[in-house]
Order: structure tokens, then C-alpha cells, then sequence
């Protein structure tokens, strides 16, 4: 018990600590009851030539899944080939290590290497190594966290895959494409018009978006790859609220052609828009289910917008939220096992998570002005944007609500954001 | 091109066998090899796996701007009240105004803009500024505009008339901009 509580408080020093060195990475834990693996990760040898650190890269993709507490192992200077001292480790509370080395190649590429070890059982759990171009540094810690959160949860990691924001700054709006953690973002569109809604296309090569750069909000179908643009709905009137099929076939989309913001099916390859369903109401916001069964979306046909679920075909529309008066902004777990969206309570709005099988909903954040979930492909973690400081921003947690953190990298107001996919192989 | 670039078992280390934290064989990395160095990390040679991110194309659209033409001297701008898209009767001289110009100028096409203030998701005030468009477009079909000229759209809440965060700002806000191109 004794022990428990020193190693309690040496963490929380320590992460007082880390958190000075490492301001940009600021993970908020609350509430008990967490189970953490404690895991050492040593300074890289040879990290400070290249740029990013990738010790602390790693560590903050670690600590922000919620799963790893980061742990000063107290052991010296370490490398990929080094035999760490165990009980030293075992002494500090560490139940794992992370030591590795970045090295300059002849052709100026870095060689990344790592080891990773069971400091409970004193065993190798292997590595890898990487050679990379200075600009992919961080993807190879990336790399690192996902073989790390693979072999030590049993769970895939979702820390190399991407994610697409939009910022405003000024009248200037971007659409970027970044890591998981918001850096090293890419600008994939730059406009004096709002552009919102960005959709991942289920390859990860493909952006859908709402562009209002005609003066009417329009969807465009972006190769992130190319620059390449395809305007997919162009209809008359408005034209938003893009969602792809898990099969890349099929964006639902939101059109007012016809009157009323109306849920349609459009080929991705082009053609006619077929209608989803007909109401007098609004119908907007669509999301498939993983298996592409169904579509969930937003509605006001019962007097107050409420999340409704209905079969790909149109068939059989099932309400499924009815607690509060604004419920919007679905997003669906890869398993299919939970719906995140925003509720407003009290005329703050705020992420709800339900698990779809048994109702049952909790709140998940502490802010007042929640937008746009969207669920990590492992289904581990959520992003979303909130105001903090009365700047908007993007914030990760865990499902439990118990883990948070602010993603950086962009200044200015960053909303919408949209995780991509694994990547394909 | 295709982004992350990784082929795997080229450069594992030997992975210790028989512990009891759960391990999943399967590699975390993806197959899709371009350059592969095929050094092996245990002789510590060379390189080994390549990792190789997905590139992104800017695009810029470059600026933005327009002049705005209108009737001299007559409001384009009907408010609304809070989650409301009924047009008040103070504002019917205005669209009657607005609907016999249009009518006087059978080439002209005319967007109908609808707005709402910041509060709640992008989407769902699209929705909502759309409904406030429709509103209008309805009146002026009622007084005979002919559907052709005119075509209603919604910002939501992207284009606010005031940056305030205060009840004044926000009635600045949800209304519908008549815009003649």
C-alpha cells in the first residue's frame, strides 16, 4: 500500500515536471479509478540532432490513449542494444521500457531504433528500425507508440494514422491534414471562404468537404495526394454534410435542391442523387454505421433536433436519442458500439457518449462549447473541438471521459476535425 | 501516391518469447514497400525499414471580395428571432419592394442567404439558416417571383454580421441577406 502511494506521488512530480518540459503536450487526467501501465521511456540516443524528440513524441502519444503513465525510470543513458538495470526500474515503478537511438545515415536519412522491454519479467518484447526522412521523424515515434500500445494492450494503435482539421485566422481559412496529435500539419486547401465538415474517405486518400467558396456551400471530393478536386454536389440551393459508405461507393449528403435540407445518396463515381428519405423536417447530419447497414442522422421531425437511425435502403426510421432538446453531430464507433454526439444541457453543449445496445449515456467533457466527435479507428479515443480560453480547439479523451488532451500545432481558432483511417497496406 | 510506407519482419528485433502480457503477432506496420533497405538492426549495418509519410498538395483559392449590388436605399437584411424562421410582419414592405424589383428584371438572379448566430453544431445551422432562406424565397414566390431567378442558401453560422457573443450580436445574426448578382 505503501509503495502505491510513493509511486502515486513520484508520478505526479514527475508529470509536473514533464509538463514543463514538454508545455505542448498537456494531458489532463481526472478521476479515479484509472489503471495505468507505467512505462519508462528513455531519451533516444542521438535525438537531439534530429529535430523532434522522439522519446517525448512517444511519450505523449503514450500518455494521451490513457492506457500509459510515464514513468522516470532513473536508469541513465540507454540505447536499442543496451541491457537496462531491471530492478532499478522495478524500484522506480516501471513496468516498461522504451530505449532506442536515431542515427544519421550516409544519405541523410536517420535510422530510428528501438527496444522495448517487460521490466516485470526482465524480457525483450523486441523492436524495430526505421530509416526516414528528417520530415517523418515523428511518424517513425509514431510507429514506435503503435508497437508499443499493440504489444502492451493486445489493442491495435491508432497514434500513425491522420487527422484533418480546418483553422480560421483572420478571413483565411485552411483545411490541414496532420498527425493524430495535430502536428505536422499539412496544408491540403487554403480559401477566403468557410470551408467545414471534412470526411475521411474510408482509403485515407480522400477528403469530402463543404466549401463555400462560390458563395453557396457546395462538396468537393479533394485527393490529398494530388491537390485533385472533384465538385461532387453542386446542386441548387445548399449542399453539405458529406459521409462516406465504409465500401468508398457511396456519399450521403445533405441537398436542399428539392426544399427543405434533405438526406440523398450519391454515387461517388457520379450520377443522379438518389433521396435517402422524404420529410418535411430537417434531416442533416448522416453517418453510416461501420457495417454500412444504416445511416444515423440528425432530425427535427419530432419537434427538437434528436439522433434517428434508418436503414441504408430508407427503411425503418428508429429514434435514438431522447434525453434533452439538441442532441446533434452523431459519430459511430468502428465496432458499432457507441454513438458520441453533442448534447446541449442547460444551454451549454457538451460531448455525450451512449452505448448504443443498452442506452445508457454519460457526458464526457467539462466544456460548454463541444462540436464535431469523431472516434480514433481503434475506437479508443475521440477528438473534438471545443473553446478554451475563447479560442477553439481540438481536444482528445478516452471514452471514459477520464483522459484528456489538447491537441496542438496550429494557432488561431481549429475546429472540425475528422480522424482518418488506419493506413492501408 | 500511396502515404505510409513500411514493410515489416525486414527489421524486428527478436521478440522474447513467454511473456504474459497479451502479444499480437501481427505487425503494426503496413506492407506497402518503396525503398527497402534490407539491413537487419541485430548486425547494426544499416538502415531498416523505410517510413514514409503520405504527401499533401497545397491548393490555395487566393482572395476572396465582390462588390454588391441592391435597390438604393432598401434593406436586403430581414432578422429573425431566436430558433425562429417566421418573417415579422415589419419586414413584408421590404420583400414586396425586393419582389417587384426582381420581378422588373427577368435576367437578374438572386441569391437568398440565410444566417443564424454561433450557438450549436455548423451543420445542423445550416440547416437552420437554410430554413430562414426558404422562408423568404417563399414570400417572394408568393409575390410572383418566378422560382428561376432566385435560389436560397444558408451559411449557418459561418458568416456572422457581428462578432459579438452577446444577445445584440447574436439578433445581427440570424437573418436572411437578399443578394443580387
Amino acid at each position: 500500500m505503501f509503495r502505491i502511494f510513493l509511486q502515486f506521488w513520484i508520478s505526479l512530480i514527475l508529470i509536473s515536471v514533464s509538463q514543463v518540459a514538454l508545455a505542448q503536450f498537456r494531458v489532463e487526467v481526472s478521476g479515479v479509478g484509472l489503471t495505468q501501465l507505467p512505462i519508462s521511456i528513455v531519451a533516444f540516443r542521438g535525438q537531439a540532432v534530429s529535430g523532434p524528440k522522439i522519446a517525448d513524441v512517444i511519450q505523449a502519444d503514450l500518455e494521451r490513449s490513457g492506457q500509459f503513465r510515464a514513468v522516470n525510470g532513473a536508469v541513465g543513458a540507454l540505447d536499442e542494444v543496451s541491457l537496462p538495470n531491471m530492478s532499478a526500474l522495478r524500484q522506480a515503478g516501471s513496468d516498461a521500457l522504451v530505449s532506442g537511438s536515431v542515427s544519421v545515415l550516409a544519405d541523410g536519412r536517420f535510422d530510428v531504433r528501438f527496444r522495448l522491454w517487460d521490466v516485470v519479467k526482465g524480457q525483450d518484447l523486441g523492436g524495430q528500425s526505421y530509416a526516414v526522412a528528417a520530415n517523418d521523424l515523428r511518424l517513425s515515434a509514431h510507429r514506435i507508440a503503435d508497437y508499443v500500445y499493440e504489444r502492451l494492450t493486445g489493442e491495435k494503435g491508432a497514434f500513425s494514422t491522420r487527422i484533418a482539421y480546418v483553422t480560421k485566422a483572420g478571413q483565411r481559412y485552411a483545411l490541414w491534414v496532420a498527425d493524430a496529435d495535430g502536428e505536422n500539419a499539412q496544408s491540403a486547401l487554403a480559401s477566403p471562404e468557410p470551408i467545414i465538415s471534412p470526411a475521411w474517405s474510408p482509403d485515407g486518400n480522400q477528403l469530402a468537404y463543404v466549401s463555400f467558396e462560390s458563395r453557396k456551400p457546395v462538396v468537393y471530393v479533394h485527393n490529398v495526394d494530388t491537390g485533385k478536386r472533384r465538385l461532387i454536389a453542386n446542386f441548387k440551393g445548399s449542399n453539405s454534410a458529406p459521409a462516406w459508405s465504409p465500401d468508398g461507393k457511396t456519399l450521403a449528403v445533405t441537398l436542399s435542391r428539392d426544399g427543405g435540407s434533405q438526406l440523398f445518396l450519391l454515387n461517388t463515381s457520379g450520377g443522379e442523387p438518389r433521396r435517402l428519405i422524404q420529410s418535411n423536417s430537417i434531416d442533416t447530419e448522416p453517418v453510416f454505421s461501420p457495417d454500412g447497414r444504416s445511416i444515423y442522422f440528425v432530425s427535427d421531425r419530432g419537434g427538437s433536433p434528436q439522433v434517428y437511425k434508418v436503414s441504408a435502403s430508407g427503411q425503418g426510421i428508429e429514434r435514438i436519442t431522447f434525453t434533452g432538446t439538441y442532441n446533434i453531430s452523431p459519430a459511430i464507433s468502428p465496432d458499432g458500439r457507441w454513438l458520441a454526439y453533442i448534447s446541449r444541457v442547460g444551454g451549454a453543449f457538451k460531448l455525450h457518449l451512449m452505448e448504443l445496445d443498452s442506452g445508457n449515456v454519460r457526458a464526457l467533457a467539462e466544456t460548454t462549447a463541444d462540436e464535431s466527435p469523431s472516434f480514433a479507428p481503434n475506437g479508443k479515443l475521440l477528438v473534438y473541438a471545443t473553446q478554451q480560453q475563447g479560442r477553439e480547439a481540438l481536444m482528445t479523451t478516452t471514452l471514459d471521459g477520464k483522459v484528456k488532451a489538447r491537441l496542438n500545432g496550429q494557432t488561431g481558432d481549429v475546429r472540425e476535425p475528422d480522424w482518418g483511417p488506419f493506413s492501408k497496406n | 501516391m500511396k502515404s505510409w510506407i513500411l514493410s515489416v519482419g525486414v527489421a524486428l528485433f527478436l521478440a522474447a518469447c513467454g511473456s504474459t502480457v497479451p502479444l499480437n503477432d501481427v505487425p503494426v506496420a503496413d506492407a506497402t514497400p518503396k525503398i527497402v533497405s534490407g539491413a537487419d538492426t541485430q548486425t547494426g549495418t544499416g538502415a531498416g525499414t523505410v517510413v514514409q509519410s503520405g504527401g499533401v498538395a497545397p491548393v490555395d483559392l487566393g482572395g476572396g471580395g465582390g462588390a454588391q449590388a441592391s435597390i438604393p436605399g432598401e434593406s436586403r437584411i430581414i432578422y429573425f428571432d431566436y430558433d425562429s424562421y417566421v418573417i415579422k410582419p415589419e419586414y413584408q414592405s421590404v420583400i414586396a419592394s425586393h419582389a417587384r424589383f426582381i420581378k422588373g428584371q427577368a435576367s437578374r438572379k438572386v441569391a437568398i442567404e440565410g444566417h443564424t448566430d454561433e450557438r450549436g453544431g455548423r451543420e445542423y445551422n445550416l440547416a437552420l439558416g437554410q430554413r430562414r432562406a426558404d422562408a423568404v424565397l417563399g414570400a417572394l414566390t408568393i409575390l410572383g417571383v418566378s422560382a428561376s431567378q432566385v435560389e436560397s442558401v444558408s451559411f449557418g453560422k459561418e458568416k456572422p454580421a457581428s462578432l459579438g457573443t452577446d444577445e445584440a450580436a447574436f439578433a445581427k445574426n440570424r437573418r436572411t441577406e437578399i443578394r443580387y448578382q
